[in-house]
């Protein structure tokens, strides 16, 4: 099967000779798109990217998220899934008394998490345990739709190194599609730029040839 | 969900160098563009855009009685819907106060300039007269909804038609009208004042201010918004700001 | 008044004719997912937000998301203006938008959420709430809300006692019957279905067969508008 664009409703092949993977559901023996998205066959599933959604929190994922709320002993983060998100005080780097949660983090402050756990009712836990996971208190957060996020970071990382070569930017991808970013004020502007256009342009092919260009047009244009 | 520290702090440093996150100057407009006469059902109608900002109004003319202090002269209504279409902030509902407040100073602009001729909207004194009804949708929130909907009324009343015939009243006429006002907004944030806040920019005001200036250069209707302060000076400063400005959104809207 | 002369309607077309459609997927910026779509002298625009969290609380459905459509026409999009806020017949139509959209979406993916969908009417002229729940669908799929087909909507009636296809506003006016119809298109699964007026069985076998047609036709220049906004573009 070659990637296509396909619909919610477009049928992608038959329980006989096809898995079922993401972004499809099962009628009798026949498997179908639940998705406007990108239809591919791989290990004999089928699977459907999404072009566009919220985001479907996995386990492990390293995500950005805002926090919403300061409990007594906990706090919820918007991770830019259906549902925030809880931070237990036994899941960050610090010892927070009870009722001390908001000394540490305050609504409207950013943090790097790890997702934790997704129960049946996708209640959502994070945590801050992991190295990488910490206050974001600099640089700028960027949004971009989840979907678009493994374009930004290209196969093998391809993408995402051609953004950090061009503009000599610090870049942390989160997987929920809020990108963080430092560097100096008129490159992060062109890598803003950049990513605005890989989000904007997923669906096509040849994307790091045309960002490459981008990117080189942009720093010959702000005098290199 | 409010903005984020991580973006206040963005603002705010940028503010501090003199940039806004979209590059534009404290002075500098997004790019306006005007649709007229897109609704068939409207006596007149008008689409603006300022940068993503994207608003709707439409002119219905209704008959009724004149207000009793005002026997000889039509009236005028004004109603901005901040529709949940346009901002996953937008609630359905009664409107709230910011959707009133937003009404009642795109109004104040237009009364105050004397843009209606509303002694022309005259059917029988005392009796009948003309009631133009200005609705004004939100279609798409990206900041500064406040002159987003102030030109989308005017280029709506600019080609609206009195519907004589329909009320078999004789021919329709064109709405009669005088200048239009120009509705210029500012927003304040880490000391300084931007003209045309984008939605970010709305979301760390701290306080803002509209004015609507003539086709003389006077002032006809100011609002201040917002529990934040402006100093004399900078209320001065954006008046002026606001007679320069004005002058290319006049031309763009009679263009 | 004859509203249908030499087998042509008062605006021309053949009684088994559509009005011209044109449907834009995603042109709105804020929206998670949108869609604007002109239908004869029809304008709507659909915008999708979700799914999010469902508040307040007690609208919860713990084992599902709730969808909640709402239907509303601007008070500019008719003949006498409209004053703003819904009338019961916008809430009727909410509702049923809400449950024929219901649906297709496989809302079992989503306890405790909510799914906003606002259809808004800038200008009217018969067949809104049709309209209406073709852009929705369409605003839903763009959003990229997982579902088993994109509904789609067409009416039929009875004008001089001819069966025809999509009323225009005198005839909705004038006519014999009104019957709006929403499905989904893959298997006719009917989803919306209402009718005022007078009809013999035979009469109503004919018609909906005729907005099923139209439904057909439909549900392709929604595919379309979605395939369009991710066309590649040239030298790709």
């Amino acid at each position: 099967m070659e990637r296509k664009i396909v619909i919610p409703g477009t049928l992608l092949g038959k329980t006989d000779g096809s898995k079922q993977g993401r972004g499809t559901f099962r009628e009798g023996e026949n498997i179908y798109s639940s998705r406007l998205g990108i239809a591919e066959e791989k290990s004999g599933y089928v699977n459907v990217i999404p072009l566009s959604g919220v985001y479907d929190p996995v386990v492990g994922d390293a995500v950005i998220g805002v926090i919403e709320e300061a409990s007594k002993m906990s706090w919820m983060v918007d991770i830019m899934a259906p549902y925030p998100a809880m931070l237990r005080v036994e899941e960050v780097p610090w010892r927070v008394e009870f009722g001390e949660t908001s000394r540490f983090l305050k609504t409207g402050e950013v943090v790097v998490v790890n997702v934790l756990s997704v129960n049946e009712a996708k209640n959502i836990e994070v945590s801050m345990r992991d190295k990488h996971c910490r206050k974001v208190e600099d640089g700028v957060i960027v949004k971009i739709q989840p979907s678009k996020v493994p374009r930004v970071i290209g196969k093998n990382g391809s993408m995402v190194s051609l953004l950090r070569q061009h503009t000599g930017c610090w870049i942390f991808i989160g997987q929920n599609g809020r990108i963080w970013i430092k560097g100096k004020d008129d490159k992060m502007t062109i890598l803003i730029d950049a990513i605005k256009k890989i989000e904007k342009e997923a669906h096509t092919t040849g994307l790091t040839d045309k960002i490459s260009k981008f990117l080189g047009d942009e720093n010959k244009s702000k005098g290199d | 969900m409010g903005i984020s520290c991580v973006k206040r702090d963005y603002l705010y440093r940028l503010a501090k160098e003199g940039k806004r996150p979209d590059g534009r100057a404290f002075d500098e407009y997004r790019p306006i563009e005007i649709e007229r006469g897109i609704i068939n059902m409207a006596e007149g109608s008008a689409k603006v855009k300022i940068g993503n900002t994207t608003v709707i109004a439409g002119i219905k003319m209704g008959i009724g009685e004149p207000y009793p202090d005002t026997p000889e002269q039509g009236a005028m209504s004004t109603a901005a819907e901040l529709i949940p279409l346009a901002s996953p902030d937008f609630e359905s509902g009664p409107p709230r106060a910011d959707a009133i407040e937003l009404s009642r100073v795109v109004d104040r602009g237009i009364r105050e300039s004397g843009f209606i001729q509303l002694d022309k909207l005259c059917i029988e004194p005392g009796e009948k007269v003309w009631i133009v009804f200005i609705d004004i949708h939100i279609l798409d929130y990206d900041g500064n909804l406040f002159d987003a909907c102030s030109l989308a009324a005017s280029a709506a009343l600019m080609n609206a038609k009195i519907p004589n015939e329909r009320f078999e009243l004789g021919e329709d006429a064109p709405m009669p009208l005088d200048d239009p006002p120009i509705s210029c907004t500012f927003v304040k944030y880490n000391g300084v004042i931007v003209v045309d806040p984008l939605l970010d920019e709305d979301e760390v005001a701290e306080a803002r201010y509209t004015v609507a200036i003539d086709k003389n250069g006077d002032i006809r209707a100011m609002q201040k918004g917002l529990s934040g302060s402006f100093t004399v000076e900078e209320i001065k400063n954006s008046i002026n700001n606001a007679r320069v400005i004005s002058k290319s959104i006049r031309k763009l809207l009679e263009g | 008044m004859e509203l249908i002369k030499d087998g042509k309607r008062l605006d021309g077309r053949a009684p088994d004719e559509l009005r011209p459609i044109k449907i834009e997927a995603g042109p709105l910026s804020r929206a998670d997912g949108s869609c604007y779509l002109e239908w004869g002298g029809n304008k709507v625009m659909a915008a999708v937000y979700g799914p999010k969290e469902a508040v307040p609380r007690h609208i919860q459905d713990s084992s599902k998301a709730v969808i909640n459509a709402k239907y509303n026409m601007a008070a500019f999009s008719v003949d006498d203006r409209k004053r703003p806020g819904p009338d019961r017949r916008s809430r009727e139509i909410s509702k049923i938008a809400s449950e024929a959209l219901e649906n297709v979406i496989l809302t079992e993916m989503f306890p405790r959420a909510m799914i906003d969908v606002c259809i808004e009417v800038l200008d009217a002229e018969a067949g809104t709430r049709c309209a209406g729940i073709t852009a929705a669908a369409v605003a839903l799929a763009d959003a990229g809300i997982p579902m088993r087909d994109i509904p789609v909507a067409c009416a039929a009636g009875k004008v001089d006692g001819v069966v025809v296809l999509d009323l225009v506003g005198e005839e909705d006016k004038k006519g014999d019957a009104d019957l709006p119809v929403a499905i989904a298109p893959r298997n006719e699964d009917i989803l919306l279905l209402q009718m005022d007026g007078h009809m013999t069985p035979a009469e109503f076998d004919e018609a909906l067969e005729l907005a099923l047609k139209g439904c057909r036709e439909i549900s392709e220049l929604q595919k379309e508008a979605l395939l369009k906004k991710y066309k590649t573009t040239e030298g790709e």
